[in-house]
């Protein structure tokens, strides 16, 4: 078990280096491979009042002259240890974790993100726990009156909620009820550590759109899972030993069922922190997906690879807690 | 490979005066000293620690013409066997000697022409052909890998072939799933017959199909061999069935042939104890047998596990005639009775290889406790006949060519295990 | 006058068999039909048959004979929603197919139980072997769980498995396929069912294991007393552990009797195929064996009059006054014996002893 451990630990984060290889790759050294000078890369940190002297001498302290893998090690550097930078004469220090400094505003990129991670994780959070309840016991009960009533309505509105896009349930939802009939006059992020009560009223709505959309996928996924495990062997033998239907199903048939979920939740939970672009949007919410929205937009390569670089850790680290959980959950993982 | 010009018609081969029985044939097909190991990985840097010993050293021949059973229980190597034979594994080690050729370590491309002459027939008929595929595809597919053109197209020798096997040729254009168990089965063997072949290996043939299906393969593969002089090498679990099928049957057990003799021979006066405990298991069907199930001996436990066999005789943890050589010493599979090769220290129905080795290990006395004591007397009383009658004659030679015990006992690199017959082994 | 009764005065026309009065289980007419989007499934169709205490009766056929679907229709655990089930189990004096589903679950387990044929696939593979025999006991005990560990480990110890102190608590899958089933079997014993089925206990077992699993399954029934149901494809199992025999093919019992005059005076052309179609190891090897002609029917499409008549050699012999589509009733053949067949009696037994016997 603890060798299970340690080398699944090893190998996140051996998949996280090679992230952060890729991603420096794809935004440093592909643009370079397509023509972009060092000179055209130093010109963007300058901004509107460049002059030759100030974009050589930011190519220099920058260090965009250097060869691909050396930034990539400075890069690298930074995130661990720290970096100086120097735009002008005075030279500044970026303290580890280094993400660099936006081109655009010239601002340290990771006190962005800390500011912005903590609502994109309580967006996702919130709705995560709605949309495995919701999503769990909608999927159990349609599969277990499969082809009644309650199974095609459910599975009906299962797939209007997996086709109707976020931004529509979100705009109707506060069209509805922030306009409208004003139940929330107002749905600006409220941290948890200073008023829980308001930080999880103001979030119900964007919870709600997203958790529509994913309680919809999960129910799917829970009936297909439940259904197929139902028809197991070892349920009959549940069934065989005189059990109440109520515990051959939840003890017997959920526990197996909701083990190929747990894996999917991770996986999607992870991706989501970085990725309710369209949620943050719609509702205003300041979180790292619009950031990076926004980023891209004006080409802020250091935000971008910020961004990047969290949301790829949230997916590693979320995977990582699947396997741990899989093989609490499933003993034959242990030991295969 | 001799390049044949075109492919001859089955029912034109030169084998065909070939029959059941008939088999004192060359070897079509020699191994000698056959392993496979399969690496185990553990641990932080996946070092390998170990290895499951799935085949562990086998020496035979098939003849031309005819059938070579193989029995034993589930892990005993038997499937790897035919894997190997087939060359859809590469052995550990040893040699595989197709019509001379040696063809153990052979590639994909050097095997290539070999695969016209060795075919395979395997257990499920429901997984081993494409569902996608129509039978007319699946039975081609042969013709097209290696590029021949049979006399008379394609089309008309697979609906030839169909006719063969018994089914109708114009379900030529029909999928697997629209067939039953059996005639999905027939289409298998349609599909290893097109080339032509020299050697069918089946693995399993029959088990996956219902009693009265059973009976209709099994007499087809008779058919066919009889009519295009095919050798089959049958593997299988049922004893009852490899008996009828075979002209010699090798039992396994751990990776290792322990016995290997004439059918008759081998059914009549089985020599290994292990042979003897597996016929006996054969429930009967004939209930007046009932009140005569003394006769059979039920062994304790499980096999041993293949990582770590037993020493010496890898039966010994679970006989009940084991002695302190079979624990220290590897019986060699050696020919005591003509046609009736055996690995072991203390065989049935023949005269002590190791006399001199009396004390029972503690392990074989509980073992015996399961075995009836008819069965022990009777065992005892044979074995004091034959080895009366061997005393009788002056002449050696009329033990065959049956040797002594080795004199200097081979110290196996194994180390000896715990007497503990009832460790379990953990399924892969 | 219930249909027992009324079958007891031989009013019930599909089945000319009489009720055994000491019958521990008896099943009448016993018919599941299941609704499918192809059409009606008739897996079992006019099934009856009885087991006394301390008796095994063997249900053989082959795939899709409807052999497993009687037995899981007498522990109540067919019900889906498209099943439909009719006919009668009375299982110490009590009905069961119109019972109260949760009366029926109460016995389950603890009155009935049963053991399946792939042990891997029937125990959860989330829990120990343990943890399930103690489920399995305290739904009927009302006990703590370290009382039903004991008994758990007791059980374990009962069907050979060593050291079962330790053993209680691996997981299926660290058993192997012997010690999975004695695991299992422990697991549908724990609770001293009066009636035990046993789905195919041993076919995915090699035949040492099942030399072993038999010898432990007659044990136990000689200590407990049981009444046990043996379904099978196997003779040779049937022959080694059976009092009485049901042959059934096609969702039809035809042929039923004691277990020895089954195998040696067979009544009706099914069986003669199966002992045909089995090489045996107590006989010479004869050349070819006798296999029977085509595949079985569909369930669908359940073929006229006899089930078996498009397979059967003997189907195109004249009889009186009987066309093909007329579908025979089990008649008395012997002291007990019963068949469904229209040849006569006289015809049959000249087929058997001239035709087939000499030929297995």
């Amino acid at each position: 078990m603890a060798a299970y451990i340690i080398r699944r630990v090893f190998g996140a984060l051996v998949l996280l280096l090679v992230v952060s290889a890729v991603t420096f790759g794809i935004f440093f050294l592909v643009p370079r491979l397509g023509g972009q000078t060092a000179t055209q890369l130093a010109t963007q940190y300058v901004g509107k009042d460049a002059n030759p002297e100030s974009i050589a001498a930011i190519k220099k302290n920058l260090g965009f002259d250097q060869p691909i893998y050396i930034q990539y090690w400075d890069y690298l550097k930074g995130l661990f240890v720290g970096a100086d930078y120097k735009f002008g004469p005075d030279a500044t220090h970026c303290s580890a974790p280094c993400f660099g400094y936006s081109f655009k505003s010239h601002i340290e990129v990771w006190p962005q993100l800390t500011q912005r991670i903590p609502v994109s994780f309580s967006l996702a959070v919130g709705a995560a726990v709605i949309w495995v309840i919701f999503g769990v016991t909608i999927g159990v009960i349609s599969a277990l009156r499969k082809g009644k009533p309650v199974d095609r309505i459910s599975m009906f509105i299962a797939l209007a909620g997996v086709s109707l896009p976020i931004f529509f349930t979100g705009q109707i939802l506060s069209g509805l009820f922030v306009y409208q009939w004003p139940v929330w006059d107002s749905t600006d992020y409220v941290p948890f550590t200073q008023n829980p009560a308001d930080w999880a009223w103001h979030l119900l709505l964007p919870w709600i759109s997203l958790a529509f959309l994913f309680s919809a996928l999960y129910a799917r996924l829970t009936r297909a899972g439940m259904l197929e495990t139902m028809g197991e062997d070892y349920i009959r033998t549940a069934r065989a030993k005189g059990l109440k239907e109520s515990v051959v199903v939840s003890k017997h048939g959920l526990r197996a069922a909701l083990t190929p979920i747990v894996t999917i939740f991770g996986m999607d939970f992870g991706t989501l922190v970085g990725t309710a672009v369209l949620t943050e949007t719609v509702f205003s919410l300041q979180g790292i997906g619009a950031y990076s929205i926004q980023a891209i937009r004006d080409n802020d390569l250091p935000i971008v690879m910020g961004v990047t670089l969290v949301a790829a850790f949230f997916i590693v680290f979320c995977n990582l807690i699947v396997d741990l959980v899989y093989a609490a959950i499933d003993p034959r993982v242990r030991y295969s | 490979m001799s390049d044949e010009k075109e492919v001859s018609l089955p029912a034109q081969s030169d084998g065909a005066t070939l029959t059941k029985g008939t088999g004192a044939g060359e070897p079509l097909l020699k191994v000698t000293g056959l392993q496979k190991h399969f690496p185990i990985r553990k641990g932080l840097l996946q070092r390998q620690t170990g290895a499951v010993r799935a085949v562990d050293g086998l020496d035979f021949e098939v003849r031309k013409g005819e059938t070579l059973g193989v029995v034993g229980e589930s892990g005993c190597g038997k499937s790897t066997m035919g894997r190997l034979i087939t060359r859809l594994l590469e052995p550990t080690g040893g040699k595989v000697e197709f019509e001379g050729q040696d063809i153990t370590h052979l590639g994909v491309g050097g095997m290539r022409p070999l695969r016209r002459d060795v075919q395979m027939i395997f257990q499920d008929p429901y997984s081993s052909l494409n569902p996608r595929h129509t039978i007319g595809t699946i039975v081609s597919a042969p013709f097209k890998l290696q590029g021949v053109e049979p006399e008379g197209g394609v089309k008309k020798e697979v609906q030839r072939l169909l006719s063969v096997v018994g089914l109708n040729p114009e379900h030529y254009n029909r999928y697997p799933h629209e067939f039953s168990g059996g005639q999905r089965q027939r289409i298998g063997i349609a599909r290893a017959l097109a080339l032509n072949p020299k050697l069918v290996v089946a693995d399993e043939p029959v088990s996956a199909l219902d009693v009265s299906i059973q009976a209709q393969v099994v007499n087809l593969l008779d058919d066919l061999q009889s009519e295009l002089g095919l050798t089959y090498v049958i593997i299988a679990h049922d004893l009852s069935v490899v008996r009828h099928v075979s002209d010699r049957i090798a039992v396994m057990y751990l990776g290792k042939i322990v016995e290997l003799a004439d059918r008759d021979s081998l059914y009549k006066a089985p020599m290994h104890p292990y042979t003897k405990a597996l016929m006996s298991a054969v429930p009967i069907p004939d209930p007046k047998r009932k009140a005569a199930k003394s006769e059979r001996i039920l062994l304790r436990g499980d096999v041993p596990s293949p990582i770590s066999p037993p020493s010496g005789c890898r039966f010994h943890t679970r006989c009940w005639k084991a002695t302190e050589i079979c624990k220290t010493t590897e019986p060699p599979l050696l020919e005591l009775k003509p046609g009736q090769q055996v690995a072991c220290h203390h065989p049935e129905n023949f005269e002590d290889q190791a006399p001199q080795d009396t004390v029972l290990l503690s392990v074989a006395k509980e073992a015996a406790t399961l075995v009836a004591d008819e069965v022990l007397a009777e065992s005892a009383a044979t074995s004091a006949a034959v080895a009366a009658e061997v005393g009788e004659s002056a002449d050696p030679g009329a033990r065959g060519t049956a040797r002594p015990a080795p004199t200097d006992p081979q110290p196996t690199d194994e180390p000896t295990e715990p007497e503990d017959d009832r460790q379990e082994s953990t399924d892969k | 006058m219930s249909k027992l009764e009324k079958a007891a005065l031989g009013e019930v026309a599909t089945d000319a068999a009489p009720p055994d009065a000491d019958a521990f289980l008896s099943v009448r007419d016993l018919r599941i039909h299941f609704d499918t989007d192809d059409g009606l499934v008739k897996s079992v169709d006019g099934v009856s048959f009885d087991v006394r205490r301390g008796k095994t009766l063997g249900i053989v056929g082959e795939s899709g004979s409807g052999k497993s679907v009687t037995s899981l229709g007498v522990m109540g655990l067919h019900r889906s929603a498209n099943a439909k089930v009719t006919g009668e189990v009375w299982l110490d004096g009590q009905e069961l197919i119109a019972a109260d589903p949760d009366d029926v679950r109460r016995l389950r387990g603890r009155k009935m139980a049963m053991i399946f044929q792939d042990p891997l696939s029937s125990m959860h593979p989330y829990y120990t072997v343990g943890a399930q025999i103690v489920e399995a006991y305290r739904v009927h005990h009302d006990v703590s769980k370290k009382v039903a560990r004991t008994r758990a480990i007791e059980m374990l110890d009962r069907v050979g498995i060593p050291e079962p102190n330790q053993r209680v608590d691996s997981y299926p899958h660290e058993f192997s396929g012997g010690m999975r089933q004695r695991a299992m079997i422990a697991m549908a014993l724990v609770n001293n069912p009066e009636l035990l089925i046993a789905d195919e206990p041993t076919t995915a077992l090699d035949v040492t294991v099942q030399a072993q699993i038999l010898d432990l399954i007659r044990d136990l029934q000689k200590e407990f007393g049981s009444a046990v149901i043996m379904i099978t494809h196997d003779l040779g199992v049937v022959a080694e552990i059976a009092d009485d025999l049901l042959v059934m093919y096609a969702g039809r019992p035809v042929e039923r009797g004691p277990a020895e005059s089954v195998f040696a005076e067979p009544r009706h052309p099914y069986t003669w195929g199966l002992l045909g179609s089995m090489p045996r190891l107590d006989r010479e090897d004869t050349d070819r064996l006798i296999p029977i002609q085509g595949s079985p029917p569909s369930l669908i499409n359940v073929p006229e009059g006899c089930p078996f008549n498009p397979r059967c050699p003997y189907a195109d012999i004249p009889k009186d006054n009987v066309t093909r589509t007329v579908r025979p009733e089990l008649t008395e053949v012997g002291s007990r014996h019963w068949a469904a067949c229209h040849m006569t009696q006289e015809q049959r037994e000249r087929i058997w002893t001239e035709e087939i016997a000499p030929k297995l």
